[in-house]
């Protein structure tokens, strides 16, 4: 006799009181394929934890913002924003895609480099850039953009020395209405530096302003800021062109759309509620279609939105390690995802779904990563179906940042795949193993030998 | 361990305490378990039963057997060995 399949024995209370009108659904809807290819198959072969992305779902997201803009916008360029996911692979796709890159640190710009990027197509931003680093953004006429005074005399001494005249922009912070306003980076708008720091290159001969540069913020749910900021650095361009007769060639946005994602503490889902591309490219571009450029002198508008980019292109495929009560009976689950390769989760409300059919019955549970430490909490409070150990899970929207920002912590970092246009899986980035990790270390010769 | 008498449990899942006014529901295996603890079932009667069912191992099956017995304890939904005995 073929047995019934198993479902552990579950109990819940009924509770009774005003309907939620708005409350989240239990993900009963297993995700079996990604791009076609069993979840099953791909960990087996590949290993859990295991991130995955999807080529077909990148272009089709850059495709979709580019259309946005450029439906509205005579002149638009986007750049690549490489901190949020530097894997080379990754940066390929959207350098076939047109997009720049847009690097902060000599780091991703050499890796820019090393994967064949054009020097005058990389944005070079960031606090810190090395005299070092300068010297090859200025032989490569990449597009720098100062960020304070140190390195603006840094730029023009050594533009000085190797006889260049390297294209330079400035950030500009600026009060855009929103909280917190960023004013760590860049010239303020508001209380003159950023027309001091013009003033200053317009009076050397060394540098040639080309552009105009801000990024509001992050995860920016209101793009009527970016209306605002839009509306300033135009006004800031103007200015410029009618006190020097000098053309600002462009004007960069830089990022911050939000993504898809589930803040932490929002009442509804953000794949319900966060603006769409069009949203954010009806208000930038109408800000500088209104603004007093002449037709035939609008600047090239750039962008460098990577989140919103990357973010619903990524999965992150996982294990149930355990089921487990609390001391107050509360239903939690270990996954074998922990906070060191997700570290979004301290951001979002992460979607996550079953990889395997179940039944309607669910429990709220939280779920917890491996590792050893208390803050290793993946989500607390999901509604999710009778999970048992060696289940499968897939957790949603994590193309942004993780594979970035991710720490060797307890465990090594695992395999991360891509789904090709054809549907065929690559390894894209290898699983860490501990002689990579021991290879970066000495031991001195009296360490080397112990009892114990 | 016995449930107690006066709580209902619907072949659709749905449990009522009359004493707490309070209603639950439970998934078909746990119907299942519901019942023969209402039999005054032995716990390696309830495993065999179980396992001669579902497609599960033992340890499995054990570990969630004691968790929904402490849930259902927990919520005051088994006889005490006092009432038992008396």
């Amino acid at each position: 006799m073929t047995k019934l399949r198993y479902e552990r024995p579950v109990i819940k209370k009924l509770e009774t009181g005003m309907p939620n009108k708005f409350g989240t659904r239990t993900e009963y809807q297993p995700m079996t394929h990604l791009d076609g290819i069993a979840v099953e198959k791909l960990m087996k072969d590949y290993g859990s934890p295991l991130f995955v992305i999807s080529e077909k779902t990148i272009r089709k997201t850059i495709q979709k913002a580019k259309k946005a803009f450029k439906t509205r916008y005579p002149r638009v360029q986007f750049a690549w924003s490489y901190k949020t996911n530097y894997l080379n692979a990754i940066c390929s796709i959207f350098h076939q895609e047109g997009s720049w890159a847009e690097v902060v640190s000599g780091f991703e710009y050499d890796k820019a480099i090393s994967l064949g990027v054009d020097g005058k197509k990389i944005i070079f931003n960031g606090p810190e850039k090395s005299e070092e680093d300068l010297t090859k953004a200025i032989k490569n006429d990449s597009l720098i953009h100062i960020d304070h005074l140190d390195e603006l005399y840094t730029i023009s001494e050594l533009a000085e020395k190797q006889k260049a005249r390297p294209r330079v922009a400035i950030r500009v912070n600026m009060d855009t209405g929103v909280y917190p306003m960023w004013d760590r980076f860049g010239f303020n708008y508001e209380n003159g530096q950023a027309w001091d720091a013009i003033n200053k290159i317009m009076h050397s001969d060394n540098m040639e302003l080309v552009g105009l540069h801000c990024h509001i913020g992050t995860f920016m749910l209101a793009p009527s800021a970016y209306g605002i900021a839009a509306s300033k650095l135009a006004e800031l361009a103007l200015s410029v062109q009618e006190k020097y007769k000098h053309e600002i060639k462009y004007i960069d946005l830089g990022g911050g759309f939000a993504s898809k994602n589930t803040l932490k503490g929002a009442y509804l889902p953000g794949s319900d509620t966060n603006p769409t591309f069009d949203d954010f490219a009806e208000v930038i571009s109408s800000a500088l279609l209104n603004s007093n450029f002449k037709q035939e002198k609008l600047p090239m508008l750039i962008l460098e939105t990577g989140r919103a980019l990357i973010d619903e292109a990524g999965y992150l495929l996982g294990s149930v390690i355990s089921n487990k009560r609390s001391s107050t009976g509360r239903r939690n689950t270990i996954l074998d995802i922990g906070v060191n390769i997700l570290f979004t989760s301290f951001w979002y409300d992460h979607k996550i779904t079953p990889a395997q059919a179940f039944t309607h019955y669910s429990e709220d549970t939280c779920i917890y990563g491996p590792l050893c430490m208390n803050i290793d909490v993946i989500r607390e409070s999901a509604s999710l179906p009778l999970l048992n150990k060696d289940d499968h899970v897939v957790i949603h929207n994590v193309g942004a940042y993780n594979m970035t920002q991710w720490m060797q912590f307890i465990a090594l970092r695992p395999n991360v795949v891509l789904i090709d246009m054809d549907e065929k899986p690559h390894v894209i980035r290898l699983r860490e193993t501990l002689d990579n990790m021991n290879s970066m270390e000495k031991v001195p010769a009296h360490l080397k030998k112990f009892n114990v | 361990m016995k449930l107690r008498k006066n709580i209902a449990v619907s072949e659709a899942g749905l449990l009522f305490n009359p004493v707490t006014g309070e209603s639950f529901s439970v998934n078909p295996i746990g119907i299942e378990i519901l019942n023969l603890l209402r039999e005054e079932k032995t716990d390696e009667q309830i495993h065999s039963a179980i396992m001669s069912r579902y497609s599960t191992d033992k340890p499995t099956f054990e570990k969630d057997y004691q968790d929904f017995i402490g849930i259902l304890k927990h919520n005051n939904l088994l006889e005490s060995h006092e009432e038992t005995k008396a």
